[in-house]
């Protein structure tokens, strides 16, 4: 059964699971122990995405260079159509991720959050404020030394 | 002159057998891994991506790897193997903005917002060998603070609050690329910033030096160098809208720079750009300092003339593959050529040596 979805709560997973760490997300996903029927719409491929920046930040865009993506799509034995687009060049982390991303627009979706998306949110924030605390500790505070002139 | 040549298949085979062991080195050496090469030698991993072009960690520690840490062979491999991708897309722009920063300094403002972020640097190291990594020993942990939560501030925009700094336009113009169009003169800051973000770390750090010393001189203050992660957005088609597709850590340099001003511009700075792929700080400053460089036109300087300011000079030579490539190919075998040219001096002796010959008969005679 397909359930309505809002853009920006796909993004948001899908973004999610570009990101994640492979042997992570294969270790939540196995645990959660869900292989449901499907079929391919798109094998996994392995591609490059040309990443561009911007002049002085926010000026106009140029090319920088490009990342490996890999990316498929499939439909389940009801219809719903699950796309990955992940980073680096793992077939069955996009296999993984697209089969997320259809079950995420079924009834599983409450199951499937608690067992995978959440779990790789708090990864993934962690390691982020862990990152984030190392720059802090490394913060100047700058102080002035008193003069002798007065 | 090329000419097929054959009987070097065994020679050549068992050249590249050797290759393999001497990679390999003393057996009774543990062997490295991949994660080690990317984990361990991670300043190296960031180059390959920089000037391959390619962000790929793993990858790169294969290249490295494979090439026996000959960077420029590595980055020779990931060039060759990016072709063989696809293309997907390209990417909205990266906001810089947003970067979760390691590292953030400013040269130019000691009490910016978000302050002055050291990170894991080399800096205000004493530069002495360190012994105690020659034996095995456990890694210290590095000492934490509170995290900060928002998102920090470019410096250039205190200044151009001021209008002090001149404003980068705003433009969704699409950019040129180097690796679907051969490059052509002039090229545009578009497709220089692409050229030089792949350019050759030591080529980019010799022109970006050279302006210091006087050659197109143009006195830059870092005015920003921060290193981090940003994430990357491309609008997926089949969904029509656009998803995080990833994240890189990208190290990024604004240089201020003087500027007198003209008869239209009162006098207010300018800038200098460099985004480089991972943390590549030397690589980043390099960057910004020949970008400023070539910009003399578009801000009505002169041409002194400075090998930095001729764009045609140094988007040529600055690519380490293109360079490399013509460079060793001249010890390929050249034997018909040379042959030629063997004739060719020859003759040239036996003709001086006639004409010697005459001159001194007809002296003789006289």
């Amino acid at each position: 059964m397909k359930t309505e979805i809002s853009a920006p709560a796909r993004k948001a997973w899908m973004s999610l699971l570009a990101q994640a760490d492979e042997a992570e997300l294969s270790r939540l996903w196995h645990a959660f122990n869900h292989s449901p029927d499907f079929d391919w719409l798109r094998p996994p491929e392995a591609g490059g995405v040309m990443v561009r920046g911007r002049m002085g930040g926010s000026g106009a865009p140029f090319n920088l260079g490009e990342m490996t993506v890999t990316r498929c799509a499939l439909t389940l034995a009801d219809g719903t159509v699950g796309h990955a687009y992940v980073q680096g060049r793992s077939k069955p982390k996009a296999e993984i991720a697209a089969k997320v991303d259809a079950l995420m627009q079924t009834e599983a979706a409450q199951n499937l959050r608690q067992a995978v998306l959440e779990p790789l949110q708090q990864v993934q924030q962690a390691r982020k404020e862990a990152r984030a605390a190392r720059a802090a500790a490394t913060k100047v505070e700058f102080f002035t030394m008193v003069r002798g002139e007065d | 002159m090329y000419v097929a040549v054959k009987g070097g298949e065994r020679a050549i085979d068992n050249a590249h057998a050797w290759l393999a062991e001497e990679r390999r080195g003393d057996t009774g050496v543990a062997e490295l891994s991949l994660a080690q090469i990317r984990e361990q030698m991670s300043l190296a991993v960031n180059r390959v991506m920089a000037e391959g072009s390619l962000y790929d960690p793993d990858l790169a520690a294969l290249a490295i790897k494979q090439s026996r840490g000959d960077l420029i062979e590595a980055i020779f491999l990931i060039r060759a193997y990016r072709t063989t991708l696809p293309r997907f897309g390209y990417s909205e722009a990266v906001n810089t903005g947003d970067m979760a920063c390691d590292r953030r300094i400013s040269a130019t403002f000691k009490d910016a917002p978000g302050g002055q972020v050291l990170g894991p640097t080399f800096d205000y190291t004493h530069r002495l060998l360190d012994f105690k990594l020659a034996a095995d020993g456990e890694a210290p942990e590095a000492p934490v603070a509170d995290p900060r939560l928002e998102v920090t501030p470019h410096i250039t925009e205190f200044l151009q609050g001021e209008d002090i700094i001149e404003r980068e336009p705003s433009s969704e113009a699409v950019p040129g690329d180097l690796t679907r169009e051969p490059m052509s003169f002039p090229a545009g800051r578009a497709v220089r910033l692409q050229s030089l973000a792949r350019g050759d770390e030591g080529f980019i750090l010799g022109m970006a030096y050279s302006t210091q010393r006087g050659y197109a001189r143009n006195h830059a203050f870092v005015g920003e160098l921060r290193i981090g992660k940003v994430p990357v957005e491309m609008e997926i088609p089949e969904l029509g809208f656009a998803i995080e597709i990833g994240e890189v850590e990208l190290t990024e340099c604004e240089t201020v720079n003087q500027f007198k001003g003209s008869k239209t511009v009162p006098p207010q700075f300018t800038r200098g750009y460099g985004l480089v792929f991972g943390q590549s700080e030397r690589k980043s400053i390099a960057m910004a300092l020949v970008d400023r460089a070539l910009r003399w036109e578009e801000l009505g300087e002169d041409n002194l003339g400075a090998a930095a300011q001729d764009e045609e000079f140094v988007l040529s030579h600055s690519d380490n593959i293109q360079a490399t490539g013509f460079l060793e190919h001249i010890k390929l075998p050249h034997y018909v050529d040379f042959q030629s040219e063997l004739e060719l001096v020859r003759k040239l002796r036996r003709e001086a040596q006639e004409l010697a010959e005459e001159m001194a008969a007809r002296e003789a005679a006289e």
